[in-house]
């Protein structure tokens, strides 16, 4: 188990200089990544952060733990394989829309039914950044940039959506700008034993400026998004007097007074879909906060649950054994 | 029982078994079970069995002919044979697919209860090949295995779909007589297999017993065979192994070795897969076995495991060597330890799943973007695959590099009797891992006296460093996009992995230290070369064999063991791989190039007659 330590902020900086466009949205979150790790009381040596390629991918080099900057869209691949040789890591992925749903895609499934005891961070700009502005999965319909001059004739996905269907035990979604709120979502993913799934808004301001604004402005923050606090009412607005009830299987607004309360651990994922699918009605406030949070089995435990058991039962395997096991004859 | 009336019993020195049927028909299980027993007994053997790559494609058809030959023998051998003394056809298909290879004279058992009107059709035959004449110059022995097979399962309560899946066990029975082999190995087998449908042992067991008895009881033959025990092999403990169960056992005793736990990361795929399952059944040893969703997120898998301190491993064939590629990049550029097995097979593509080929070497040397330089190796044969496996290892944890160990179809679900190596035998390799900051700093690319780096484990404290995919300045490893540093760290790496050389002995000439003509071989045609070579020295004729392990870094020595020859044969599953290699790195000899791209292996006699051919020019 990690060791209890007392650090700052300051501890988890690395000596490497910075290199996001300035105004990037990655500053925020690396901000607040860092005063999370002092929150957290494991030691610098028991993490490691774990990236694909792209802008957010340059993260690890930035944070003073062990770090792997690996190839495009495989750092949860990666990281499978850190957490699975050492389960007393806390491993941290951080990917982008591109590198964990496009090219990672895949990969990105496939931890989220393990289970592996993984933390990722999915920082989602909705563009292709590093490559200098091309749609990404994520980008919404029409979406004019240098490669869809006329819109991006693709439909996006819901990352939210995309990791409830993979059977993800954590998912929840923040901003960048939203510092207290990502504060909270963090702590929350890093309390969750299994892989946690966060989907943070991140503004890209060369690319692809302002795409959250009508959401994540602080002048329109409050009435624009609900945060799903698991067993608090679903209440929003700057008045705190509005609420989301489900009525005939659709998310409403209603009165503060009428608001469901939200469960993020309930057995059917089926509640968190309902809220991920009010992206698609601008009417609604965006949900944000925690959609999923349940208790499963993890990955990389379960690995090593079985060579405990196959040695109880076996006893450890030698080399003599091994060499000698199946039938043998003797030369003389 | 009838085995009071002991027939002739003649001696032979080799003899050779193809199995053929459907492969529905259980032909591996039949040739396995034969193999196993005659390893048991103490013959030197070789096997080589070639099915379809559909798991059962249309029944009786010639697609779907499943083949196993065994070779057992009382002296040394090196290959399954040229051609079967002794075919078992269970159909129609399986006997026009196979008959040409038998030689003539041999014996061909065939199941007349597989051959109506429809059987032949279904093999595209306008007539019965027992009647039409060609089956002429060959004994032909007729039994109609099905109604034996149900004559004697009668009163078992079996439906006679089961009843039927018997028809191999007879065969095996009836071949157990002919060559005077004991049944219990087997019947200890049944026993295992059918723990939980121990109905089934029985009527198996019944089935074999049945086909043994018929030996005796019907006069099939005109007597029994015997080959007698090797007593030629070195001295020592022996079993029975396939080239993937070898390669699997040597991956484990490598990490051993290391003093690391193997952390394997794979994606099924022909005929690599025999690994994974190996290896899957080793948890006792600590072995994490990890079935990705594909190639890809094996080897990264593996890679990930190696930077957290595993020896990481992957294993694959062709295609999934091309998916793996830019991972190796990857694990070349942040040089950590990492093994790499590709079982090859027939490509391009999909090519030929569950055929052999060696037509990926190139890929192995410099299949990859940018420099990237990866010690390549290949195995022998089945047991060399264990050698070649620790070999790997040893390489990868005391160079901080990847390693591709090359095997191929042929030496992966082939057999041969395996000498146990004495533990003394096996020299530790432990990996030694950074523990403390160093005085002055940590420096993650530091290079000890082999230029390799030090290995740093998440998890140690002082140590946190970040490693990637960008070039890395030397010593520190922080980003470095200087140009100067970038040709440094090309250099060294590539002069890393050349100092491999340094490690490794140059390969011994069987035969003549010179003389005109020295047959280079690589990987699986280890077997066909040296039968070649010595049955041809035999005859007086001078010829020297030299047979690589390591083939990149070249090992030391080779420049003057060639100059010591005339001219240099270099037999290959490609076209012309090696020699193309050799002839860049060679450019003062001369080699010459003998390809065979089928599928399948080189025989023996297709070896003797080149090099008859160019000793006559």
């Amino acid at each position: 188990m990690a060791q209890q330590a007392t650090l700052s902020k300051k501890d988890f900086k690395s000596d490497q200089d910075v290199r996001w466009c300035p105004g990037c949205g990655d500053y925020a979150i690396l901000n607040c990544v860092q005063g999370v790790m002092a929150q957290l009381g494991v030691p610098r040596h028991q993490l490691c952060f774990v990236s694909g390629i792209g802008c957010s991918s340059r993260f690890p080099y930035y944070m003073n733990t062990y770090g792997f900057h690996t190839i495009h869209g495989r750092a949860t691949a990666f990281a499978t394989g850190i957490k699975s040789a050492n389960p007393e890591l806390s491993v941290w992925v951080v990917t982008g829309d591109g590198d964990g749903l496009s090219i990672g895609g895949n990969h990105m499934a496939h931890i989220l039914r393990r289970n592996v005891d993984v933390k990722i961070l999915l920082f989602n700009n909705e563009i292709y950044g590093l490559t200098k502005g091309q749609y990404s999965p994520t980008s919404p319909q029409g979406k004019k940039t240098k490669t869809s001059p006329m819109g991006s004739v693709d439909r996006p996905f819901d990352p939210v959506s995309f990791a409830l269907g993979c059977g993800a035990t954590f998912v929840a979604r923040t901003i960048d700008t939203h510092q207290k709120h990502m504060e909270q979502v963090l702590l929350a993913a890093a309390a969750h034993k299994g892989t946690a799934f966060v989907e943070i808004y991140q503004n890209c301001v060369i690319f692809n400026d302002g795409a959250f604004d009508t959401i994540a402005e602080k002048t329109v923050r409050e009435d624009h998004t609900v945060d799903l606090r698991p067993g608090q009412p679903l209440v929003f607005g700057k008045e705190h007097d509005k609420g989301i009830r489900i009525e005939s299987w659709e998310p409403r607004v209603c009165t503060a007074a009428q608001a469901e309360t939200w469960r993020a651990d309930l057995a059917s994922p089926g509640a968190a879909f309902v809220m991920a699918q009010m992206d698609a009605h601008p009417e609604l406030p965006r949900p944000i906060g925690i959609f999923r949070d349940v208790a499963a089995p993890t990955f990389d435990a379960g690995l090593h649950e079985q060579i405990q058991r196959a040695r109880a039962t076996r006893g450890s395997g030698s080399l003599e054994k091994l060499l000698h096991s199946g039938e043998t004859w003797t030369v003389a | 029982m009838s085995q009071t009336q002991e027939p002739d019993v003649q001696p032979f020195e080799s003899v050779v078994i193809r199995f053929a049927g459907d492969s529905g028909d259980g032909m591996q299980i039949t040739g396995n079970q034969f193999t196993h027993t005659s390893a048991v007994i103490g013959n030197d053997l070789a096997t080589f069995p070639d099915y379809p790559a559909e798991i059962r494609a249309p029944a009786g058809t010639r697609p779907g002919v499943s083949g196993f030959q065994v070779r057992f023998s009382s002296s040394d051998i090196h290959t399954p044979g040229d051609q079967p003394d002794v075919l078992v056809a269970m159909n129609p298909a399986a006997l026009v697919v196979n008959i040409k290879d038998l030689r003539s004279g041999g014996i061909v058992v065939v199941n007349t209860g597989q051959f109506s009107e429809g059987d032949l059709r279904k093999a595209n035959l306008a007539t019965n090949p027992l009647v039409d004449g060609s089956l002429k110059g060959y004994r032909v022995l007729e039994i109609d295995i099905n109604q034996r097979v149900t004559e004697a399962l009668a009163g078992t309560g079996l439906t006679s779909k089961e009843v039927q899946r018997c028809k191999n066990f007879y065969t095996l029975g009836l071949m157990y007589w002919l060559y005077n082999r004991p049944l219990d190995t087997t019947l200890r087998w049944l026993d295992e297999k059918f723990a939980k449908r121990p109905e089934l042992a029985e009527a198996n067991k019944l089935a074999m017993q049945a086909g043994y008895n018929a030996g005796d009881i019907h006069e099939f033959f005109q007597g029994r065979y015997e080959v007698a025990p090797c007593t030629t092999l070195q001295k020592g403990t022996y079993r029975n192994i396939m080239g993937n169960e070898a390669t699997a056992i040597g991956l484990v005793a490598g990490a051993q070795l290391a003093g690391l736990q193997p952390f394997l990361g794979s994606y099924p795929i022909t005929p690599a897969s025999g690994i994974l399952e190996a290896l899957a059944g080793y948890k006792e040893f600590g072995v994490i076995t990890f079935q990705a969703e594909d190639e890809i997120a094996a080897i990264c898998a593996a890679l990930g495991s190696s930077y957290a301190g595993c020896l990481g491993i992957t294993t694959t064939s062709g295609p999934g060597m091309a998916l793996k590629t830019e991972a190796m990049g990857l694990a070349v550029a942040t040089e950590l330890p990492l093994v790499i097995v590709n079982v090859q097979r027939g490509g391009p593509s999909t090519g030929l799943p569950t055929k052999t080929e060696q037509a990926d070497l190139l890929q192995a040397i410099f299949g990859r973007n940018g420099e990237a330089p990866i010690p390549v190796l290949a195995a022998s044969t089945p047991a060399d695959a264990f050698d070649c496996a620790v070999e790997a290892c040893r390489i990868a944890v005391q160079y901080m590099t990847p390693v591709i160990l090359l095997s191929d179809g042929y030496i992966a679900n082939g057999a041969e009797p395996w000498r146990l190596p004495e533990l003394a035998e096996l020299r530790p390799f432990p990996a030694r891992f950074q523990q403390v900051v160093p005085e002055g700093g940590f420096l993650p690319f530091a290079r000890d006296e082999r230029l390799a780096r030090p290995w740093a484990r998440p998890g140690t404290p002082g140590l946190e460093h970040r490693i990637g995919g960008i070039e890395r300045a030397n010593l520190t490893g922080h980003l470095s996009y200087d140009p100067e540093n970038h040709e440094l760290m090309c250099k060294l790496r590539a002069q890393k992995v050349l100092g491999v050389r340094d490690s490794i002995p140059t390969p011994a000439v069987l035969g003549d230290e010179q003389g005109e003509l020295l047959v280079l071989g690589w990987g699986s045609t280890y077997g066909a070369i040296t039968s070649a070579v010595e049955e041809l020295r035999k005859d007086g004729v001078r010829v020297s064999a030299l047979h690589l392990r390591h083939l990149w870094p070249l090992p030391k020595g080779l420049d003057a063991i060639f100059a010591r020859f005339r001219s240099v044969l270099v037999p290959e599953m490609n076209l012309g791989q090696l020699a193309r290699v050799l002839r860049s790195e060679y450019p003062q000899h001369d080699f010459l190039g003998y390809s065979k791209v089928q599928g399948q292996p080189f025989r023996t006699s297709e070896l003797v007659r080149k090099i008859r051919t160019i000793l006559e020019q």
